[in-house]
C-alpha cells in the first residue's frame, strides 16, 4: 500500500467547536440568568466534574471507588482550614486543597491498590470513613457538628453578594472545563492508550511493558485533585461544613455513580448527560423523599442490566456521532486504495 | 482490670462482626460476588424481626425460626432473578447493582419505618451477667452471641467440607463451566449460596437489633465491619474470619477506652495496619 | 446394527461469533458402540463434542438423543439426560479430593449401576488415592478420575475429548483398555482422538472431520490408512 493510501484522523473538531460555543454561552450566563439559576448551574457543574472524574476511575481505569467522598470532604475541610487559619483567599485555598489531595492520594493509593476489584471499592469506602472520623476530631472546625465559614472570609472574597455568586459560578464553570479538558487530554495521550490496554487485558498490557501501577497512581491522583477542587467549591457555595455532609456517601458517590451509569459509563459525554438527567429528575421528583431515592436506585439497576452503555451509548450506537472521540480512526482514501499496484491493500481493509 | 474487661467485651463483639463477615465471605468464595447491600440486608432482617416480635408476640430468638427462612428465600430469589444476570467477568455490574440495592433497601426502610431508632427487647437475658471477678463480668447476651458465631462458622465449615452442597459450592467456585458438565446448575448453586448467606444475615440482624438501637441508615457500617473482619482474617478462611472479627472488636474496644470518638477509628486503623503489613490477612486460605 | 440410534445429529452448524466451525455435520451413534471422531487440529472435533454436551449453542432439532431433541439445552440438563463429557485437559476440581471429584459426578446425574465402588474397581488406584487432593495425582491418574467422574453420572453416552493428550503410551494403553469394559455395560462411547491408529483400533465406526465437515465415514476396520490420510489432509 502506498504511504498516502490512508490517514489517521482523531476527529472531534465539530464537538470541540460546539463545546467552545457552549462554554462561551455559559460564561455569559450571569448577564441574564437569575441568582437561583446560577446557583443551580454551579451545582450541576460541580457534579459533572465529580462524575467525569469517577468515570475516569471506574469507566476507564477499572478503579471502581465508592469512596470519592473522601476527597470531596477533604477539599471542603481544607478550604475551611486554609481560609480560617491560613488567611488565604478562598479560590487560592481551593486550588491548594487540590494539591493537598494529590499529596495525600499517594499513601492512600499505596494501601488501597493492595485490594483487588470489588474489595478495592469497599476499601476506598473505609478510607472515606477514616477521613470523616478524623474530621470529626478536629475541634477548631467544630468537631462532629461542623463549622460555618466566618462572615469576614465570605465578604473578603467580594463585597457584594452578587459578585460572590458570579465568582463561584465562573470558578465552577472553569472547574468543569478543566476537568473535561484534562480527562480528554489524558485519555487521548499515551497514558490513555495504556489505560485502555489495561482495561482490555491487564496481563497483556503488562507484557507490552505498560507500567500498570504507575498509570493507576497517576489517574487516581488526577481524580483526587479534581474531586477535592470540586469539594472546595461546593462547600464554598454552601458556606457550612460538617463531617456527615462533607463525607456523605449518598451525595458524593451514589448520585455520581447514578449520573455516570445513566449517562453512559466509559464515555466522556456520559457524565454530562447523566448529570443533566439527574438534576432534571431532582428538580421534579425530590419532594418524594426516600421514594425518590428508591426510584433512582431501581433505575440505576435496570440501566446497568438492560442498557449498560447508558443514554449516550445508545445515541452513539444509533447515530455514530461523538463529541469527543477517543479512538483514532483510519480513513482510507478510495482512489489510492483501489490502485491495483498496492499489493496488500485488501488485507488492511476493515 | 478495667482494661481486661474492655478487651473481653471487644472479643465478644467480635463474634457479631464475624457473623456480619461470614455471609459476605461465603458468597465471595462461591461466586466472587461482593454484595454492597450486605449491611442493609442485615438491617432489613432486624426490621423483619421487629415486625415479627410485635405482631406475633414472640421473642427475638424465636422470631429467627421465621426470619431466617424468610431471608433465605429472599436471598434465593434475589440471586436467581437479579444478581445471576450480573455475573460473568466484568466487575462493574455486580458492584453497581448491589449498590443500587443498598440504596433501595435503605430508603424503603426509611419510608416504612421512618428514621427513628428501634430496638428489639430480649427480656431477662439482656441484663443477665456472670461475674468472673469484681470488675470482670460476661453478659449472657454477648456470650450467647459469641457462641452462636462460633456455631455458625463451625457449621459453615462442616457444610463446606463434609456435605454434598459444600462440594457443589467448592466445585462451582473452582470451575463453573466444568461444574455444569457434572450436572450442577450454576444459577441454582449460586442462589443456594446467597440463600445461606442471607440466613446468616438474619441471625446477625437479630443480634444486632437486640444489642443496640438500629435505624435504616446503619447498614453500610455493618458492611464495612464485616469486610474488615474478612480482610484481617484472610480471604477464604472461615475461622480466620472469626479471628478477624475478634481483632476488630478488640481494636474498637481499646479505641473506645482511650476516647469514645476513637472507637470506630481504631478499628479502621487496625484494618489499614493489617493491609499495610500483611495484605493477605492473618490466616490466608491454605492452598490444597 | 438393528438398534435405533442413541444419538442422531443432523445438519449441525456451529459458530464462534462470525466464525463457522461446523458445516452441516450429520452422524449417528448406536447404543453400546465405540465411535471415533478423527481429524486435524481445528477440524471441529471438540466443537462437535461441546455442541452435543451443551457447551455450545445448537439448534434444538439438530441433536436427537434417546428420542429427545436436546440441541442447545444447558449442559447440566444434558447430563441428566444421560450424556457425559470427559473434557479436554481433564478439568478436575482442584479444591476437591479425588473421592469428592468422583462423588460430585454422581450429584447431578442419573441413577444406575455406576457408583463409587464400581469406578474404583475399574481404576483401583482411585481407591488408594481417595483422600488426596486431585492436583497431586499424575496426569494418567487424573485422566482416570475424569473418566470415572463422568461415569458416576451413569451416562448412556460417554464423550471423551482427547483422553490420550500428554500421556505416555503405556498409560494411554491402560486407559484405552478399559473402554470395551465400559461399552460392554451398554454405554456408547464417542472418542475424539489425534492418534488415528489408536482411534481406529479402539472403535467400531469412524468419521473424519476436516474444516468443520464430515469428509469420511465408515466402519473402522474397513477404512484404509490411505483413505484416512487423504480425508485428514484433504489431498
Amino acid at each position: 500500500m502506498s504511504a498516502r493510501a490512508f490517514r489517521i484522523e482523531r476527529g472531534g473538531l465539530a464537538g470541540a467547536c460546539l463545546a467552545l460555543a457552549a462554554l462561551a454561552a455559559l460564561a455569559a450566563a450571569p448577564a441574564f440568568a437569575g441568582s437561583a439559576n446560577l446557583g443551580l448551574l454551579s451545582q450541576i457543574f460541580a457534579y459533572i466534574a465529580l462524575a467525569s472524574l469517577w468515570n475516569l476511575l471506574a469507566g476507564f481505569s477499572g478503579l471502581v471507588s465508592v469512596g470519592q467522598q473522601a476527597y470531596v470532604g477533604l477539599g471542603g475541610y481544607s478550604l475551611f482550614a486554609l481560609t480560617m487559619f491560613g488567611g488565604l483567599h478562598p479560590l487560592v485555598a481551593a486550588l491548594l486543597s487540590g494539591v493537598l489531595a494529590v499529596i495525600l492520594s499517594f499513601p492512600v493509593a499505596a494501601l488501597l491498590f493492595r485490594l483487588r476489584g470489588a474489595y478495592f471499592a469497599i476499601g476506598s469506602w473505609v478510607m472515606a470513613e477514616v477521613f470523616r472520623l478524623i474530621a470529626a476530631q478536629i475541634k477548631p472546625l467544630g468537631g462532629g457538628s461542623g463549622a460555618s465559614l466566618p462572615t469576614i472570609i465570605v465578604t473578603g472574597m467580594a463585597s457584594s453578594r452578587q459578585a460572590r455568586e458570579f465568582m463561584i459560578y465562573w470558578s465552577s464553570l472553569a472547574l468543569v472545563a478543566l476537568v473535561l479538558g484534562l480527562t480528554i487530554w489524558l485519555l487521548r495521550s499515551r497514558w490513555g492508550l495504556a489505560l485502555r490496554a489495561i482495561h482490555f487485558n491487564e496481563t497483556a498490557a503488562d507484557s507490552c511493558g505498560i507500567e500498570i501501577t504507575r498509570v493507576k497512581f497517576v489517574v487516581y491522583a488526577v481524580a483526587a485533585f479534581g474531586t477535592a477542587l470540586a469539594g472546595a467549591l461546593i462547600f464554598l457555595q454552601k458556606l457550612r461544613i460538617s463531617p456527615d455532609a462533607a463525607f456523605n456517601v449518598n451525595d458524593w458517590t451514589a448520585f455520581v455513580i447514578f449520573m455516570t451509569v445513566i449517562g453512559g459509563i466509559g464515555r466522556i459525554e456520559g457524565p454530562v448527560i447523566g448529570a443533566i438527567i439527574f438534576f432534571a429528575l431532582r428538580e421534579t421528583l425530590s419532594d418524594l423523599g426516600p421514594l425518590y431515592l428508591l426510584m433512582l436506585g431501581a433505575v440505576a439497576i435496570v440501566a446497568m442490566l438492560k442498557a449498560p452503555k447508558g443514554v449516550w451509548g445508545y445515541l452513539v450506537d444509533k447515530t455514530g456521532f461523538e463529541f469527543a472521540p477517543l479512538e483514532r480512526r483510519i480513513v482510507y482514501s478510495l482512489n489510492e486504495g483501489n490502485n491495483p499496484a498496492a499489493p496488500d491493500s485488501k488485507g488492511d481493509r476493515p | 482490670m478495667e482494661w481486661a474487661n474492655s478487651i473481653l467485651q471487644g472479643v465478644l463483639v467480635g463474634g457479631l462482626y464475624a457473623l456480619f463477615a461470614a455471609g459476605l465471605s461465603l458468597i465471595f468464595g462461591v461466586m466472587r460476588l461482593v454484595n454492597i447491600a450486605h449491611g442493609d440486608l442485615i438491617v432489613l432482617a432486624a426490621y423483619l424481626a421487629l415486625v415479627a416480635t410485635q405482631t406475633l408476640g414472640v421473642g427475638p430468638m424465636t422470631s429467627l425460626l421465621l426470619i431466617a427462612p424468610l431471608m433465605a428465600a429472599i436471598g434465593y430469589a434475589l440471586q436467581r432473578f437479579l444478581l445471576n444476570q450480573t455475573l460473568g467477568g466484568d466487575l462493574l455490574p455486580p458492584l453497581l447493582v448491589t449498590f443500587g440495592l443498598s440504596v433501595i433497601i435503605q430508603n424503603g426502610l426509611l419510608e416504612i419505618f421512618t428514621a427513628n431508632s428501634r430496638k428489639l427487647q430480649a427480656g431477662d437475658i439482656e441484663v443477665a451477667t456472670w461475674a468472673i471477678s469484681d470488675k470482670l463480668s460476661i453478659g449472657a447476651l454477648p456470650a450467647l452471641q459469641f457462641a452462636v458465631a462460633v456455631a455458625v462458622i463451625g457449621g459453615l465449615q462442616w457444610l463446606f467440607y463434609r456435605t454434598a452442597m459444600g462440594r457443589a459450592f467448592r466445585a462451582t467456585s473452582d470451575d463453573p463451566q466444568t461444574a455444569q458438565l457434572v450436572g450442577l446448575d450454576n444459577r441454582h448453586v449460586f442462589a443456594l449460596a446467597m440463600a445461606l448467606s442471607l440466613a446468616i444475615v438474619a441471625i446477625a440482624g437479630v443480634f444486632l437489633a437486640v444489642r443496640a438501637n438500629f435505624d435504616p441508615a446503619i447498614g453500610p457500617a455493618r458492611l464495612i465491619f464485616g469486610f474488615e473482619a474478612v480482610i484481617i482474617g484472610g480471604l477464604g478462611n472461615l475461622w480466620g474470619t472469626l479471628a478477624g472479627g475478634v481483632i476488630l472488636g478488640v481494636a474498637q474496644a481499646i479505641g473506645a477506652k482511650i476516647d469514645p470518638g476513637w472507637q470506630l477509628l481504631a478499628g479502621h486503623i487496625a484494618f489499614l495496619a493489617v493491609l499495610a503489613v500483611r495484605p493477605e490477612g492473618f490466616f490466608p486460605r491454605v492452598k490444597h | 446394527m438393528p438398534d435405533a440410534p442413541l444419538l442422531e445429529i443432523s445438519r449441525l452448524d456451529a459458530f464462534y461469533g462470525d466464525f463457522q466451525a461446523l458445516f452441516s455435520v450429520s452422524l449417528d451413534i448406536a447404543p453400546g458402540e465405540i465411535f471415533a471422531i478423527v481429524g486435524a487440529n481445528g477440524a471441529g472435533k471438540s466443537t462437535l463434542l461441546k455442541s452435543i454436551a451443551g457447551q455450545m449453542p445448537a439448534p434444538t432439532e439438530s441433536i436427537l438423543f434417546d428420542g429427545e431433541k436436546i440441541g442447545g439445552r444447558p449442559a447440566f440438563s444434558i447430563v441428566r439426560q444421560g450424556v457425559a463429557l470427559v473434557p479436554e485437559g481433564r478439568r478436575l476440581f482442584p479444591s476437591l479430593s479425588v473421592e469428592e471429584n468422583l462423588l460430585i459426578g454422581a450429584q447431578g446425574g442419573r441413577k444406575g449401576e455406576w457408583n463409587l465402588r464400581r469406578v474404583q474397581e475399574l481404576f483401583p488406584v482411585l481407591a488408594e488415592r481417595a483422600r488426596q487432593p486431585s492436583a497431586s495425582l499424575s496426569g494418567g491418574q487424573q485422566q482416570m478420575v475424569a473418566i470415572a467422574r463422568a461415569l458416576m453420572s451413569n451416562p448412556k453416552l460417554l464423550l471423551c475429548d482427547e483422553i490420550s493428550l500428554g500421556l505416555s503410551p503405556l498409560v494411554v494403553r491402560d486407559i484405552y483398555a478399559v473402554l470395551p469394559a465400559i461399552a460392554a455395560g451398554g454405554v456408547a462411547i464417542a472418542i475424539v482422538e489425534q492418534d488415528v491408529a489408536r482411534a481406529l483400533a479402539a472403535s467400531r465406526r469412524v468419521v473424519c472431520l476436516r474444516e468443520g465437515r464430515v469428509v469420511l465415514a465408515g466402519l473402522s476396520h474397513d477404512v484404509t490408512r490411505a483413505e484416512v490420510a487423504a480425508a485428514y489432509f484433504g489431498v
